[in-house]
């Protein structure tokens, strides 16, 4: 325990502690298991659908090869490809999610007006 | 400087619960989505930012970022524009597939260029083979779940029998050796890395393949979840703690879904993973697929009971998705209405493909939100339900499912449609639904067939109705 601690902390400037990490992995974990609590039925496929967006968070790592590739052409170009398929993953799945919601919520005003 | 970084990351996290939480209120959802996108593109401004300045944040990484953002998301924003919404269930699929691609890709160049990303300590290097592991598994799953639900692949037959876990073991196996002998030589064996990426990819194949169409949403859920975990698992690699705690965001509650997915299906998910297609065992289990009392009706006859009606319940299933017959119907219940007759959709909880995906269609026509009905509320309307139109759905009004111990639909929750007075069921064919399972309610006295495809039958019930003149003032 003790020799993981010194090893995140060595190298506190690139990495963050592993302990840190860890509660910050747990704090996380178990904000996630509370956020969602009832979902009616309706909202379960947008619901999916953004959470996969939010799951192409990866963009950040994929950003961080880019950037810490140095030169590196094949380091630079696995990171780009990377953050093209995480990028297909965030705003694809933003907007999709979007449209679904949109046809949810225009409804109501539809309705006055007939 | 550093501070402003945290403030910003802190933020962008908050934004990003606030908007999954948002997420599950009819209300609240779309500015919640909108708020996480938000969060997203702060996130990246805050990690851009941090960089800005360091020497190998040059004018070189800016050209690949550029190019590799442009394609990535001019792509996403074209297929999510396109994409028609019957096949939601498979874009979402692709998309997360690409996600966990993503957080793949980043653990390989990590693992390739050791020094560059992470610090090559035993957390880095066990974080990387996580990070292959799981994102892997989340790409080829989410592909093959995808080419499923499109119709492009279907299950052979090997992959149906026993043999298929003895397969799947021994590739866990050969996954867990080779991540072994990754972690033992600090991530340096070249070879276990592939070894790893290609075991673990057909893992991701072998586990998706087998599972049966009507289960598909909840593995797509599951991945969902998985594509979380490998984007935390990135986190380690890179030192990122927003991507930790958003990665693990995502994959607790992505579990969530799935568990409330299983539910509404009655189908545990240990069930629904490792007990294969559910019609496999089904079809002798059933007592013969035989229909012997069928009552077919033509259109007319249907039209006519419809205009004497003064309740009407609709039953909308995947076929009608299928035949994009949505519009249709919205014109049917729009001439009912207006003579009067009161119109409600009951909606069973897994109709369509995924859960909620028979909402999101018939709003796409029109259909006012509180018109849908949820069954446990439209359940004990049914027995003071003159018409009930059943289309393109079949399992979800089974009433074996209440009534037969041994089939195995037993125990499934399902509309009651047989307790009202008329049942209508438009259908294509005498074909068996998802689970394969002969249908009771087809062999009902008060159970009419009307064959054809919904929107054609729809069309032809429309006409009809007008020639009777219902809902003409």
């Amino acid at each position: 325990m003790d020799s993981l601690f010194l090893m995140g902390a060595a190298t506190a400037s690139q990495t963050p502690p592993l302990v840190n990490a860890l509660w910050v992995l747990l704090l996380g974990s178990l904000l996630g298991l509370e956020l969602i609590g009832k979902v009616p039925p309706t909202l379960h496929t947008p619901l999916m659908s953004g959470a996969n967006a939010v799951s192409g968070i990866t963009v950040l790592a994929a950003l961080t090869a880019i950037i810490k590739a140095d030169g590196s052409i094949p380091l630079l170009a696995l990171g780009s490809v990377s953050l093209g398929f995480a990028l297909f993953n965030v705003i694809g799945g933003f907007l999709v999610t979007d449209r679904m919601l949109a046809m949810f919520s225009r409804k109501p005003a539809r309705k006055e007006n007939s | 400087m550093q501070f402003l970084n945290y403030a910003i990351d802190l933020v962008a996290v908050l934004l990003l619960a606030l908007g999954i939480k948002g997420l599950s209120k009819v209300r609240s959802a779309r500015s919640a989505n909108q708020l996480a996108a938000v969060a997203m593109a702060l996130a990246v401004i805050g990690l851009l930012f941090s960089y800005l300045g360091t020497p190998s944040f040059s004018g070189q990484a800016w050209i690949w970022i550029i190019v590799g953002s442009l394609v990535g998301g001019v792509l996403g924003a074209i297929t999510a524009q396109r994409v028609p919404m019957t096949s939601m269930p498979e874009t979402v699929a692709l998309f997360n597939g690409c996600g966990g691609m993503s957080s793949l890709l980043v653990a390989l160049a990590a693992a390739l260029f050791p020094g560059t990303l992470d610090d090559g300590t035993l957390v880095a290097v066990v974080s990387i083979v996580i990070s292959v592991f799981v994102g892997s598994i989340t790409f080829t799953g989410s592909i093959v779940a995808m080419a499923k639900l499109q119709g492009w692949l279907s299950t052979p037959p090997w992959m149906q029998s026993k043999v298929r876990h003895l397969v799947n073991i021994a590739l866990a196996v050969v996954c867990l050796v080779a991540a072994i002998k990754l972690i033992g030589s600090d991530g340096s064996s070249q070879g276990a890395l592939w070894l790893l990426v290609i075991a673990s990819g057909l893992l991701g194949v072998g586990v998706t393949l087998p599972i049966g169409g009507a289960d598909m949403p909840v593995v797509i859920s599951l991945l969902n979840s998985y594509s979380g975990v490998a984007a935390a698992a990135a986190g380690f690699v890179v030192g990122s703690q927003l991507l930790i705690v958003a990665g693990a965001m995502v994959g607790a509650a992505g579990l969530i879904l799935t568990q409330v997915m299983c539910d509404g299906m009655n189908r545990s998910l240990v069930s629904v993973l490792f007990g294969g297609a559910l019609g496999a065992g089904a079809s002798t289990a059933g007592g013969g697929g035989e229909y012997t009392n069928i009552t077919s009706c033509s259109v007319e006859e249907c039209a006519l009971t419809l205009e004497a009606a003064e309740r009407v319940v609709i039953v909308p299933g995947y076929g009608l998705a299928v035949a994009q017959a949505q519009h249709t119907l919205r014109e049917v219940t729009r001439s009912l209405e207006a003579a009067g007759i009161q119109v409600d959709y009951a909606i069973h909880p897994v109709a369509g493909r995924m859960p909620g995906h028979m909402n999101v269609l018939l709003a796409e026509a029109d259909v006012p939100y509180e018109q849908l009905k949820e069954m446990d509320v439209i359940n004990p309307d049914f027995p003071a339900t003159d018409v009930v139109l059943v289309l393109g759905a079949n399992d979800v009004v089974n009433p074996q499912a209440k009534n037969d111990p041994n089939s195995p639909l037993y125990g499934m929750p399902v509309l009651d449609v047989q307790q009202a007075r008329t049942v209508f069921v438009v259908k294509r064919g005498m074909s068996a639904g998802y689970s394969g399972i002969k249908n009771d309610l087809f062999e009902l006295a008060n159970t009419s067939m009307v064959f054809g495809d919904a929107k054609k039958v729809l069309g032809d019930l429309l006409g009809e109705l007008k020639e009777l003149g219902v809902g003409k003032k």
